[in-house]
């Protein structure tokens, strides 16, 4: 009996791993360069933006909340730090940790604002976005590069790590230019949510809440803080995901990441996790925003066809899985 | 404020509160607009049409108000509506790419083709269509709203560019013209075509029972199921409407501007159409609705767009001063909220007398 019910929980995973497979390796067949690894590490460093968002957006969903204010935030971020930098000539450290605690803040303040006054997350985060993105333009409305020669050696710092541990060059070299700071930021953002979601009181209390919030509480757990930490998490997430844009692009760019929020959704949804909360997990988004991640590649590489497949790829997609969650929840 | 509802009342205007407050707020934006910017409540006769900044922003809000009054009665029935965005884009495409049939696009080698009517209708049906899409996986399959809608609101875009190949549609069509800058009985036609649009689904939904009906299955729909009510049909009524008014605001649009982007046009439509909604009084949660609160809410977003442009702040910026109030707004909507501040003020004073 136990053992079914795990299969259950593991179903939509399990599929989303199938899937994923599948398509890298029809891929693969139908373009023979899918299978070298600068593309595999490309996945990543194309997309470290769009998994630590989408890792920030997994708590939420799993507490039952939406954040739609992530996007904005990530483009408010990435314009924030190239300017303090680049015009009030901050020192780049400072400046990025500036930039963090603006995300923690402004996440943890819509938190708060949706607990204690229960106003619907959808409309406060909403709020949030229109507030950021207008921030954003407020600050610059055009785009600021960085030239700041911090940054490329910040952006080389896996290599260079290397290299002081003795690697020889043309390894490190190579080494680095497939992991870029920006992949190695996004995996440890991924480890780091992994372990608190499995592994702390604080991931349980979120699995809790996302369940049935009214039960959490009778059962004690801290409905406020779980909820505020939450949003703070996920603005957190974003505000680190716009350095991360400032990291691999070397600009800041007001009107960056436009539907950046519903595609983490949708990264999230492909993932497993219920939009009603309680279900799911990170592994389940890393695996969804991998299978985005291959067939935009795809698509890109394949010239002369339409960039608009991969929306309506990824639309498809999203309804099967939604069907599919629909027919396990239904047989239960 | 209850004097605002009363005075209402004595104009044979009845409102319930949570009309009276977004009302409220769209009055005193009204005044503030009529003192700080000198121009704006004149009219002006200019052949046979009417000018002033009260027609703009109701000829501006035309294709919002349209949406909105659809997803009030979807959100009535407890659900969504997130694709209505993408649902314009693909609605003004397919009109737009009907009447140019340009050669990059698959509307080049449509048969019938020229004429504006089966132009505009073909729109209207495949938004009836993506609307008829929404209602069965939300109606029939059982799915949740906000994750079937989102389905079309990321794919429809893609079909949009998809059938404009990537570009802006641009034509020249006279009748075209007519329906997105001419005049009508002195008022922009574009308003005609709005206010027509709403009275005729408010008129469908509360005449007869469906409104009340589409509510009891926001409030319960196991309840509502039970006594009978026919939850199915009800569910995929509201979003098929919902879809039929977004294609129409769609064309709307690409009349307005000439031209038809798939990329752009009802871009953040659907998140306007909700907070219009939300603004106008009708509660997520659903179970009760008023298409005459979204359409005030409606009016409000544009007022306030308008507004903080007359004050010299740029688009991009205004967003800022938008989500403000929308949080502003929500916060004067929460019972908690207020009974808070209320317990807060009784506190001082007891303290300070």
């Amino acid at each position: 009996m136990r053992a079914i019910h795990r299969v259950r929980r593991a179903g939509p995973l399990a599929i989303t791993a199938i899937v994923c497979i599948a398509l890298y390796v029809a891929a693969g067949i139908l373009e023979p360069d899918f299978f070298s690894m600068s593309i595999v590490a490309g996945f990543l460093s194309n997309h470290a933006v769009f998994l630590i968002v989408a890792v920030g957006m997994t708590f939420v969903i799993l507490s039952g909340g939406i954040d739609l204010s992530v996007g904005a935030t990530a483009a408010c971020a990435s314009i924030a730090l190239a300017c303090l930098i680049e015009r009030s000539s901050w020192n780049p450290a400072f400046a990025i940790l500036f930039v963090l605690a603006g995300g923690v803040l402004i996440g943890g303040c819509m938190g708060g604002l949706i607990h204690s006054c229960r106003l619907p997350p959808f409309i406060v985060t909403l709020g949030g976005m229109f507030i950021a993105r207008g921030l954003a333009f407020t600050i610059s409305r055009e785009s600021v590069s960085i030239h700041e020669p911090m940054y490329e050696q910040i952006y080389d710092l896996p290599a260079s790590v290397l290299r002081a541990f003795g690697v020889n060059d043309a390894t490190a070299e190579r080494i680095g230019f497939l992991l870029p700071t920006a992949s190695v930021i996004a995996i440890a953002a991924f480890l780091a949510a992994l372990v608190m979601l499995m592994r702390t009181r604080f991931g349980r209390n979120v699995y809790a809440i996302g369940g049935s919030e009214q039960s959490a509480i009778l059962m004690g757990v801290p409905a406020a803080s779980t909820k505020i930490a939450v949003y703070a998490i996920s603005g957190g997430c974003a505000a680190l995901a716009g350095v991360v844009h400032t990291l691999s692009l070397f600009s800041g760019d007001p009107s960056s990441h436009v539907m950046l929020e519903l595609d983490s959704i949708a990264a999230v949804v492909i993932g497993g996790t219920l939009l009603s909360g309680g279900i799911g997990s990170v592994v389940g988004t890393l695996l969804g925003v991998t299978i985005f991640a291959i067939i935009e590649t795809w698509i890109t590489m394949r010239e002369g066809l339409n960039s608009a497949w991969t929306r309506i790829i990824v639309g498809t997609l999203l309804l099967a899985f939604i069907l599919l969650q629909r027919a396990l929840v239904r047989r239960k | 404020m209850r004097s605002v509802v009363a005075m209402s009342r004595s104009f044979g205007v009845t409102m319930d509160s949570r009309v009276a407050w977004p009302f409220a707020a769209l009055v005193a934006l009204l005044v503030f607009n009529l003192v700080f910017s000198s121009d704006f409540l004149t009219f002006q006769v200019r052949d046979g049409r009417l000018y002033g900044g009260l027609v703009d922003i109701f000829e501006n809000a035309a294709p919002l108000i349209l949406v909105a009054a659809g997803v009030a009665i979807v959100i009535g029935t407890g659900g969504i509506d997130l694709s209505v965005g993408s649902v314009m884009a693909i609605s003004g495409t397919v009109a737009a790419g009907m009447i140019a049939r340009p050669e990059y696009s698959v509307f080049n080698n449509v048969g019938f083709g020229g004429s504006i009517l089966p132009a505009i209708s073909l729109a209207i049906v495949t938004a009836g269509i993506a609307g008829l899409l929404n209602g069965t996986l939300v109606g029939i399959l059982g799915v949740q709203p906000l994750m079937a809608t989102l389905v079309l609101m990321v794919a429809g875009r893609g079909v949009a560019q998809l059938l404009s190949d990537g570009q802006i549609i641009t034509f020249r069509e006279p009748a075209m013209d007519f329906l997105g800058s001419g005049a009508w009985l002195g008022l922009p036609v574009a308003i005609w075509i709005s206010l027509c649009g709403v009275v005729f689904v408010a008129v469908i939904v509360r005449v007869t029972a469906i409104g009340f009906l589409a509510e009891a299955i926001g409030d319960n729909r196991t309840a509502a199921a039970l006594s009978g009510v026919p939850v199915r049909p009800l569910v995929m009524f509201a979003y098929v409407i919902t879809g039929l008014l977004a294609g129409v605001a769609g064309i709307l649009v690409v009349c307005d501007i000439g031209a038809a982007d798939s990329i752009r046009a009802g871009r953040d439509k659907e998140l306007d159409a909700i907070l219009a909604v939300v603004l106008g009084g009708t509660t997520l949660s659903g179970g009760r609705f008023s298409i005459l609160g979204a359409v005030i809410g409606a009016l409000l977003i544009q007022t306030l767009t308008t507004t903080i442009l007359a004050q010299g702040i740029v688009e991009d910026s205004a967003r800022l001063v938008k989500g403000g109030v929308v949080i502003a707004i929500c916060l004067l909507q929460s019972d908690r909220f207020r009974s808070g501040v209320t317990r807060a003020w009784k506190w001082r004073r007891s303290s300070t007398s």
